[in-house]
């Protein structure tokens, strides 16, 4: 016996409004359960408690401009302390009659990092790019020829010192961090070993210890009557520091890479170091690209560190604004913004190598 | 007629607003093995899923074993303790022994002795011809080995009714036999199966019915003989030109 | 025709020994580790010499001299006159007590969070998420310098406090709250703690045997939690309820009596919690999400329930994939509690950092601070081999 239907397939039909649209919606994800309904009443709760005293405090009841700091108390948050300081929390001690240079700093920073952001960019050009932008930077912030008056490095501070910090351990303890990597998989077991030392050492100790270290000892490390300057010793330490951590990142990267692309390269007669540089490192580095930015997050918010050794980062120029006499006491709003300041750079980086991983999973993928 | 084991009455499924089940109505007696096939896309997988509740339905009724399926957990647990599931990527427990696959659900669900458990476990390894793997881990089996496990884990609840979904489309060519041929002997003690597949040699064999689905709805459905040598719709006759061209 | 004595004595023709790879080797071995002992041997000679040119003294013999410096909170005894090396080990201890209880209290609010990004109530993902992306992207050290300012500098003095419950009361000298005096009677009671344990786990055995014997099970779990918690309840009750609080009062300037967290340890705790709770957090989403969504329709193709399908099936799995990311967090919490220094809370590196300064052996303090967590770390590390080894998934 045959059953069959019309030649035609059947049309589609809507379906049933209670399932569709805002009610569908908020029944499907909010109200799917008698817990989940509880858990979103709880939720709606706290936030008619919550959020109207920050909306009250933060904009409503909030002071934008004051003379000083006693005329700013009272009400709600006072943003006229920022308006005050947000200069010095940007810029710290820099000579007020320079500021272009930090600002310059800051967008020439900025720039090299969203040009390398887009994936058309990467070739040699973006290396070039980004040597000749490091040397600008460390030229325009220093001064001494080109007609600039020469700031020295302990007035370098705020934002351009956090980034100079985090983006040279970055571009120095790469190279570093490679070499690591690939000595730690050597056959050769003196070089494993002390490579493996190296790095097992400066991971397991904190940061903290590391900047201490650099900054107490490496003035012993130099022979008799040598100094380094301060800022320099703090560079070296999160260069040190870095380094350690790209290497073990792209360790695992190395470690992906199918045995056959080695046995290939030897079959075809390639050195040592033309198997890794044209065939083991290209394919490794590609795949780990995700976590090195996940790194550059990181090292970006250790850079807050530097305050320990009295250098004044974003985090240092905040905590000295904060002791002004005429403006005592507004913890909240200089914290609520720096920490603003950084959750911008963070955020969206990290979104960035969000993007990156997936675009890099739809090449692998089948 | 047989007993009615399975029936579906006006079935409707949306995914959000794409209406991928229309209209279904199928009705499977005791006994009676149903082989589902159609183009991808065409709602087959979807419809036997939603016989385990494993995907919903919005509108319209399914009934196994006599119970409807609803929103009702006691319901839904009644009707999954009768209904066994192959699937195609086999999903055995990757953290458990192939004994332990075989005896999880008898001892936390059914509340059996683990000695009894253990003994109905040895008997199905037994009959789908792989006793000596019962201490391996299914990250130790070939392909085929671990879909014959998975159909030995269906049978220790001792089901009505077996469905398959595709149970040999993650497997090489040469383990595909090994795994049809248990379905096949399962299909001659009596087993009621609905099968969706694409295997059409095994369909011949041991359908009753043909089913083909295509864009959410049953086009047509038909013993094997009729179905194949003379069908009646151009759909269905498109597909099977497809199919069966190689 | 026997050839095989006359190919037995040829051994494979030597290469030139410059071209020899196994020669090579050792020479470039040779070479690089000549080059760093060359290097450190270089620093350490500049460093006598630096040394000996500011009279500063070697050796770790300053431990053993008085430390003269006092310190806000100790676990163990300590006083000024006590050793620099006793003053170490309170400093060790604090570092140790901060970051045992910031694991505890981080997987904690970590394994919540995680749960919470992967509810099917919209409104909770989306608020975890936003606790998870919040406290992620902002540097450690400007969160604890925001919860010591809320606690310390903003907090009103004690004549002022803020009382969040019936006899808590903030100020900016700490937490204060009511503490149990100690009684008699309570040994009984944390005897029955221990008689419950023993006895859970006792009765989760036996169940398990019944099982196994006649298929019957019992709600072990809920009968042992009740056991654990039952037990010293009714010693408790038998006692005569005894529970006299030490309640803090405010008397002049301060408060005496009931229990004091300080500010530093307060700011320290919730800092390294929430911080780290966001990336336990995503461990545990990323474990959950490991296992496939097949492996749960099994599950429930079989007839298990959503309990058992988490216990038996989901969980087990899921673990395998957390446990190694969510030990290298553990030691994050431990080395991120050094930042302790720059709130004042007294730990290994505060302390560290104080007789650096006293001594002036900048040498001798790192090398200490560095040694212990080295051990601490390798330590961790060796427990979370062994652990994974022992839970890996066999294959092929």
């Amino acid at each position: 016996m045959t059953d069959l239907t019309d030649e035609m397939p059947v049309p589609a039909q809507r379906p049933p409004t209670a399932s569709t649209g805002t009610i569908g919606w908020l029944r499907a994800n909010l109200f799917n359960s008698v817990f989940n309904s509880i858990l979103t009443l709880l939720c709606l709760v706290l936030f008619a408690a919550a959020i109207p005293p920050v909306i009250r405090w933060a904009f409503v009841n909030a002071i934008w401009t004051a003379p000083n700091g006693q005329a700013c108390r009272g009400g709600g948050a006072c943003w006229a302390f920022i308006g005050e300081k947000i200069r010095f929390i940007l810029f710290g001690f820099f000579p007020s009659g320079e500021l272009w240079r930090p600002i310059a700093v800051v967008a020439v920073f900025l720039l090299m990092i969203l040009v390398a952001c887009d994936r058309r960019s990467w070739g040699r050009w973006l290396a070039y790019l980004w040597a000749a932008g490091l040397a600008a930077v460390l030229l325009v912030m220093h001064g001494g020829s080109l007609g600039l008056s020469t700031v020295e490095t302990r007035l370098w501070s705020g934002l351009p010192l956090t980034l100079i910090l985090a983006v040279i351990a970055m571009v120095a303890g790469f190279p570093l961090g490679v070499l690591l990597a690939l000595g730690r998989r050597s056959n050769l077991p003196a070089v494993r070993a002390i490579c493996v030392g190296y790095i097992e050492l400066v991971r397991g100790v904190p940061l903290i210890t590391v900047l201490f270290m650099a900054s107490l000892m490496l003035p012993l490390f130099l022979p008799s009557g040598m100094t380094i300057d301060k800022l320099l010793r703090a560079q070296i330490a999160f260069i040190l520091f870095a380094a350690a951590y790209l290497a073990e990142v792209v360790r695992g990267g190395l470690q992906a890479i199918p045995k056959g692309q080695i046995e290939a390269a030897d079959a075809l007669g390639l050195s040592y170091i033309q198997r890794t540089r044209l065939i083991v490192l290209p394919q490794a580095l590609s795949l780990v690209i995700p976590p090195l930015v996940n790194t550059f997050i990181g090292i970006f918010k250790d850079t807050a560190l530097v305050t320990i050794i009295s250098l004044f980062d974003l985090l240092g120029t905040v905590d000295a604004a904060l002791t002004d006499p005429n403006w005592q006491g507004f913890y909240v709003e200089a914290y609520v913004v720096v920490a603003a300041i950084y959750f911008c750079f963070c955020f969206f980086m990290s979104r960035y190598s969000q993007v990156l991983e997936r675009e890099f999973n739809r090449g692998t993928r089948r | 007629m047989s007993d009615t084991v399975i029936e579906l009455q006006g079935v409707h499924k949306w995914y959000g607003d794409f209406h991928v089940l229309k209209d279904l109505n199928l009705r499977v007696g005791k006994g009676e093995k149903f082989v589902v096939c159609g183009p991808s896309g065409s709602g087959k997988s979807t419809m036997i899923r939603c016989i385990n509740r494993l995907e919903e339905h919005q509108q319209g009724r399914i009934t196994v074993a006599g119970i409807e399926i609803t929103s009702d957990l006691k319901n839904i647990d009644a009707v999954r303790r009768e209904v066994g599931m192959v699937f195609q990527q086999f999903n055995l427990f990757p953290h458990l022994t192939v004994l332990e696959n075989l005896t999880l659900a008898p001892v936390w669900v059914r509340k059996l002795p683990k000695k009894e458990a253990e003994e109905t476990a040895r008997y199905y390894l037994e009959r789908v011809r792989i006793p000596e793997q019962a201490d391996k881990y299914p990250g130790q089996l070939s392909g085929g080995q671990q879909q014959r496990v998975a159909i030995a884990r269906s049978l220790c609840m001792k089901p009505e009714i077996m469905l398959f979904d595709e149970p040999t489309s993650a497997l090489d060519p040469e383990m595909i036999k090994e795994v049809l041929d248990v379905m096949i002997e399962l299909a001659h003690e009596g087993m009621t199966m609905v099968c969706v597949t694409h295997e059409m040699g095994f369909a011949r064999t041991v359908a009753d019915m043909m089913v083909f689905m295509d864009r959410g709805e049953i086009v047509e459905r038909a013993p094997p003989a009729d179905f194949f040598s003379n069908p009646k719709s151009e759909r269905t006759r498109l597909f099977l030109s497809q199919i069966l061209a190689h | 025709m026997t050839s095989e004595t006359a190919s037995a004595g040829v051994k494979p023709a030597r290469p030139v020994p410059w071209r020899d790879p196994a020669i090579r080797g050792i020479a470039y071995q040779v070479v690089f580790v000549a080059a760093v002992v060359g290097f450190i041997a270089f620093l350490v000679h500049n460093t006598m010499e630096n040394i000996g040119r500011q009279n500063i003294a070697t050796g770790f013999g300053f431990l053993h001299r008085e430390a003269a410096f006092g310190i806000g909170e100790t676990l163990i005894e300590y006083s000024p006159a006590d050793t620099y090396f006793r003053a170490f080990l309170v400093g060790l201890t604090n570092t140790l007590y901060v970051a045992a209880l910031g694991i505890v209290l981080a997987t904690l609010l970590g394994t919540v969070m995680g749960l919470a990004r992967l509810s099917s109530n919209w409104l909770v993902r989306k608020l975890a998420q936003v606790y998870v992306e919040t406290f992620r992207n902002i540097p450690l050290a400007l969160q604890l310098f925001f919860w010591w300012g809320l606690l310390n500098k903003m907090a009103p003095g004690p004549r002022d406090a803020i009382q969040i419950l019936p006899d808590v009361f903030v100020s900016n000298r700490g937490i204060v709250f009511p503490v149990a005096v100690a009684n008699p009677a309570y040994r009984w009671v944390g005897a029955a703690f221990l008689a419950g344990i023993v006895l859970a786990i006792g009765v989760s055995r036996w169940a398990r045997r019944r099982q196994a014997a006649t298929g019957r099970q019992l709600p072990a779990g809920w009968i042992g939690l009740g056991l654990i918690l039952g037990l010293p309840a009714i010693v408790f009750l038998a006692a005569g309820a005894p529970l006299q609080l030490d309640v803090p009062a405010l008397k002049g300037f301060n408060f005496s009596g009931g229990h004091t967290v300080s500010p530093e340890f307060a700011a320290l705790l919730i800092g390294l919690t929430v911080y780290s709770g966001t990336f336990i957090a995503e461990i545990v989403r990323a474990g959950i999400l490991a296992v496939s969504w097949g492996q749960s329709e099994a599950a429930m193709a079989l007839g298990l329930r959503s309990g058992q399908r988490m216990r038996l099936v989901v969980l087990p799995q899921a673990l395998r994939v957390i446990v190694p990311p969510i030990t290298s967090q553990y030691l994050g919490i431990t080395k991120n509690s050094s930042l302790a220094v720059l709130i004042g809370y007294p730990d290994l590196v505060s302390i560290a950092n104080t007789s650096m300064n006293q001594t002036g052996q900048a040498v001798e303090g790192i090398a200490i601070i560095m040694a212990v967590y080295l051990f601490i770390s390798l330590a961790i590390s060796l427990a979370m081999n062994l652990c994974n080894r022992a839970v890996a998934l066999v294959e092929r």
